[in-house]
């Protein structure tokens, strides 16, 4: 079915959006207390998901990480696209020396993994959720810039900007008004598909100990203290290994059924 | 003085300065109707982006154009977009892709007025329904919120004359305004833009490959061959007693009624080779 993926994503967003919300206001335990009575125990019916080495409620744990993955997302695609849209612009309007170099830039950024990026960051600052969400933002500056660029080429080379040049619009006009209504599409399925990747970045980050501190939850911690355990509680891994692949599957279904809806040539062939 | 005047407009493209137009020289007094006919890259189209000053950046221009005593070529991007939609304006060949799609036909219309009158969002919409009525469609206040796609391509070129017109330019650039329209819709947008120049008492330099249309519209005309005016006279004139060879083709092979039905049409070569075509 055409809209499936649309759907599946709209339900698998709304999940850990409607989690995160939850988690403000309650959880079933404290995610941070530790219990040492009742370490390492199996799902039941008073700890759904069961609880870790520290005894801490698995669940309450997944709950709270979801604020984590939610703020960094949003914070890390808000600087990515906020910053690499409109450089992409500017390179995809201003030809001649300046718009070569905010493209060479871009592409010199590319070359960062974020992980690298984060990395440096943290060993010139110290590593905390904000040096994380800002690396993965700026890591991900590129890849809005780049697709920023592509699309304004085209529209560029389209016959409204030429007709509404010859009305007198200036550049500055063109771009707000011509421009980014027709590029707005792509930036959105894109800020969605990042997303999912900032999640797994931030993930990562996490479990090597170089974004959030151990103290707060957070699923790639959560991954990292599960791995002493792997073999006699699995179920440790399971849950927050589990609440990652679907959130990054959610976003990244999202971003493909966003781009089906939105892509009117994709529409007109279907 | 003269609305517009051209001189030795020389214009070359990119690094390899491959010609485009060539000595080009003609002017145009106000009101009047000025037809520029040639083939495909004959640098027509070349010659209307640069009198508004529209050319890409990879183009080299040489020469004068004046518009109201005014040097457009090389002047900067304010100077001539305060000119530009306000005291010259143009029309283009393809009305399907000469609007915007994500913005609707009467907002794009406005930004024209907005652009240049300044005018409040209340008087601009009374304006751009006025002069959408003017344009002849028939439901002006359907149409301006229409958004493109939902329009037809009589109407959409209709809406493109209402954008050039709006703010009753004293310079109307027709660049092939009815090639994308079919014949009975060419007739009747014809027949307003004739109207419409009139009353806005503006002068016009209509870009056409079609002997017909611009015989329709224009009092004198020019032919223009591989980026060189070769011609230039009255309509009357020029299509009636070509002098140029290469006229001389081009009115030959417009005649069509003169061609035996099952033989091959005729083309401008075999009236003229002097072009040292191969």
């Amino acid at each position: 079915m055409k809209k499936l993926s649309l759907v599946v994503g709209i339900v698998l967003v709304s999940i850990v959006v409607a989690m995160a919300l939850v988690s403000l206001v309650w959880t079933p335990f404290d995610p941070t207390r530790v219990v040492p009575a009742e370490a390492l125990q199996k799902p039941s019916r008073r700890h759904i998901m069961g609880t870790d080495g520290f005894g801490i409620d698995i669940f309450s744990r997944i709950l709270a990480g979801s604020r984590i993955v939610m703020l960094v997302g949003v914070i890390a695609v808000g600087i990515a696209a906020v910053l690499g849209t409109p450089l992409g612009m500017f390179a995809g309007m201003v030809k001649g020396w300046s718009g070569t170099l905010v493209q060479r830039a871009t592409d010199i950024l590319f070359a960062f993994p974020a992980l690298l990026l984060a990395i440096l960051l943290a060993a010139a600052v110290g590593g905390s959720t904000t040096t994380g969400m800002v690396a993965i933002g700026i890591a991900t500056i590129p890849v809005f810039a780049r697709l920023a660029r592509a699309g304004t080429l085209q529209v560029m080379s389209q016959d409204y900007v030429l007709a509404a040049r010859s009305a007198g619009t200036p550049w500055l006009s063109v771009a707000r008004r011509h421009v980014w209504p027709n590029i707005a599409p792509l930036i959105g399925v894109q800020a969605s598909v990042s997303f999912g990747m900032a999640i797994l970045a931030e993930a990562s980050l996490s479990y090597l100990g170089l974004a959030t501190p151990p103290t707060v939850p957070t699923w790639g911690r959560m991954l990292f203290d599960a791995q002493k355990f792997l073999f006699n509680a699995p179920n440790l891994t399971v849950w927050p290994a589990l609440a990652i692949a679907l959130a990054v599957l959610g976003f990244n279904v999202l971003g493909d059924g966003l781009r089906d809806h939105l892509d009117p040539r994709l529409r007109e062939v279907s | 003085m003269s609305l517009l005047s051209v001189e030795n407009l020389d214009i070359t493209f990119g690094r390899r300065r491959i010609p485009a137009v060539r000595g080009v020289s003609f002017s145009l007094d106000a009101g009047e109707r000025l037809g520029l006919i040639g083939e495909s890259g004959s640098g027509k189209s070349v010659t209307a982006l640069a009198v508004m000053g529209l050319l890409p950046e990879n183009a080299h221009v040489s020469g004068s154009v004046a518009f109201k005593g005014r040097e457009v070529v090389g002047a900067s991007d304010k100077v001539l977009s305060d000119l530009r939609g306000d005291e010259m304006t143009m029309v283009f060949q393809e009305p399907m892709t000469a609007l915007d799609p994500t913005m609707t036909a009467g907002r794009q219309v406005a930004e024209v007025v907005r652009l240049h009158a300044g005018a409040d969002p209340g008087a601009a919409r009374q304006r751009v329904l006025d002069i959408l009525a003017e344009v002849g469609l028939p439901d002006p206040a359907r149409a301006a919120d229409a958004y493109p796609h939902e329009l037809s391509g009589g109407q959409r070129q209709r809406i493109m004359m209402a954008m050039a017109l709006v703010n009753r330019p004293d310079l109307v650039i027709c660049d092939e305004p009815t090639t994308a329209l079919d014949v009975t819709v060419q007739a009747r947008v014809l027949a307003l833009l004739d109207e419409e120049l009139d009353a806005a008492g503006a002068a016009c330099l209509f870009i056409s490959h079609d002997l017909a249309v611009v015989s329709q519209v224009c009092d004198q005309v020019m032919v223009m061959w591989r980026g060189e005016i070769v011609e230039t006279g009255s309509v009357a004139q020029v299509l009636g007693d070509p002098q140029h060879g290469y006229t001389r083709g081009l009115v030959a092979t417009a005649r069509l009624d003169l061609a035996r039905p099952g033989s091959r049409l005729p083309v401008v070569e075999d009236y003229w080779t002097g072009g040292g075509r191969p």
